[in-house]
């Protein structure tokens, strides 16, 4: 109800959201791959140690391939960016809230939510599977210089693995997750921090909480988008 | 016109405003005093509709502002400026950007936008200050642009939350001299203020808020005449007497 009628007014949050896609999106970039580089390194190694003897080898691509794609880089992208993003617009929110800057904008006759929650929403739900594609590039990129450098395999095998499970719908599942993590992350941190009270210390109280509310919605839609789409 | 009509706000148990009725004519000043934590930003924050009473009705040019849908409620702050107490700037931007924010909304064309940024920082003494954030302006600045933004909108009232406090005395008697001139540009003004001076100055009739109601309204000069104890404490500045130290 609230949030359609936001949504309809695109010339007040038009013009915002390119600013906001560059500030919670591109400006997260650097910490989704620093994450993806680990993760991929982990399960080169880990799926190698694994499957010793049992299992040919080149089905380290085949793992590091799928849970790339469709879990780790997602959920743990998400996560870091409900740190990044979700603190960040409560932490702004709420200050604005608390210094009466959000009462300014209403009596200067803006909507709330037209100009502050939907363009920083809109924001990290385009925004979060662009970063979300990047760590998954990147994780497997690195799980690959893993596996040719440390592991007993070469390109062709990790390839091989890579694409024998392989379905396009790895991806895209993988980037519908995070476009969700994305909304729910901004949602709450533009609810928490609209809702601080007091000074300081509410601000804080509700930069953590938006947080802890940001990381628990995205492992409940992990779970959902499971049920789902699986 | 601005009228509340026996109106009633408590925030959890405390109760702030208990009955408070008003009538702030056009074209006139009114000016509300009162004791810190009377409520005179509460009422304030009534008539935009940044609150809402708990009883009674708060109306402007006849719409009861409770009521309005939030549409009406986005017209009819297009026609109020709010001055707030600490400023409440925005300060991820500059002093030009806050001013143009509210005019833009009003589809004011470019040109004029520019034209009223300038007129307005000229008028409260901060001409050349566009580009500086409000973290870099004094408080007593932050204040002024505060004041310019809201007369750059050129609204039909103007809602004032203490635009005195915290200046020097000129820049104090500047400020009055503004909040008269506006009046004669016939912009109604409700002016909240504890600045004696400032509310002779600037208020054709004042207002005094005292236990959640209001205690007498007159003009300046009847208010300095009157028998009501409270009032005169109040205008006179005399502290409380204590029964016991
Ligand atoms: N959002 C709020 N939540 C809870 N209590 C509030 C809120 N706003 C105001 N109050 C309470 O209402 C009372 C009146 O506040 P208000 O800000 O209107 O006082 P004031 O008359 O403007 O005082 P001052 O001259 O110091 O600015 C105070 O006791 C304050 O604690
Ligand atoms: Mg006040």
């Amino acid at each position: 109800m609230e949030a359609g009628r936001a949504l309809g007014d695109v010339r007040t949050w038009g013009p915002l959201l390119f600013f906001q896609m560059r500030r919670l999106g591109v400006d997260s970039v650097p910490i989704a791959v620093f994450i993806a580089v680990f993760t991929g390194i982990v399960l080169a190694l880990l799926s190698s140690y694994i499957f010793t003897g049992a299992v040919p080898l080149y089905f380290v691509g085949a793992l590091v391939g799928k849970t790339v794609m469709m879990e780790l880089g997602p959920v743990l992208t998400g996560m870091a960016l409900a740190g990044r993003v979700g603190a960040n617009i409560a932490a702004e929110l709420g200050t604005m809230k608390v210094t009466e800057q959000v009462d300014a904008l209403e009596t200067l006759a803006y909507d709330k939510y037209s100009y502050l929650v939907v363009p920083r929403v809109l924001a990290a739900t385009l925004m979060f599977p662009v970063v979300t594609a990047f760590a998954m590039a990147v994780g497997v990129t690195a799980g690959w210089i893993t596996a040719i450098n440390l592991l007993d395999l070469s390109t062709p095998e990790f390839l091989k693995g890579l694409r024998m499970f392989y379905q396009f719908k790895d991806i895209w599942f993988g980037l519908v997750k995070s476009a969700s993590f994305g909304a729910a992350v901004a949602l709450m941190g533009c609810l928490r921090g609209l809702g601080s009270e007091g000074g300081a210390q509410g601000v804080g109280a509700a930069t953590t909480r938006a947080v802890v509310l940001g990381c628990e919605a995205i492992l409940v839609l992990d779970a959902f988008w499971a049920l789902v789409l699986l | 016109m601005i009228a509340l009509d026996d109106v009633y706000k408590s925030f959890g148990a405390k109760r702030v405003l208990r009955g408070v009725t008003l009538q702030v004519p056009d074209g006139e000043n009114t000016v509300i005093i009162g004791r810190s934590g009377s409520g005179k930003s509460v009422t304030l924050k009534l008539i935009v509709g940044l609150l809402e009473p708990d009883a009674g009705q708060v109306t402007v040019d006849g719409a009861v502002v409770q009521h309005l849908d939030r549409e009406a409620l986005t017209e009819l702050r297009g026609r109020i400026g709010f001055v707030f107490q600490f400023a409440a700037l925005f300060d991820s931007m500059t002093v030009a950007d806050n001013i143009r924010l509210g005019l833009a909304r009003r589809a004011v064309p470019g040109d004029e936008i520019e034209r009223r940024v300038g007129e307005s920082l000229a008028v409260v003494g901060l001409e050349g200050s566009e580009a500086k954030y409000p973290a870099e302006l004094s408080g007593g600045m932050r204040k002024r642009v505060g004041i310019a933004r809201a007369v750059a909108l050129r609204p039909r009232y103007i809602l004032y939350d203490e635009p005195t406090t915290g200046l020097d005395p000129v820049t104090s008697a500047d400020m009055n001299e503004l909040m008269v001139k506006t009046r004669d540009l016939g912009v109604t003004g409700v002016v909240v203020t504890h600045d004696m001076r400032s509310a002779y100055a600037v208020g054709d009739r004042i207002a005094m808020l005292h236990d959640g109601a209001i205690r007498q309204v007159g003009t300046p000069a009847e208010l300095q005449a009157t028998d009501d104890p409270v009032v005169r404490q109040f205008i006179e500045g005399r502290p409380d007497e204590r029964t016991a130290v």
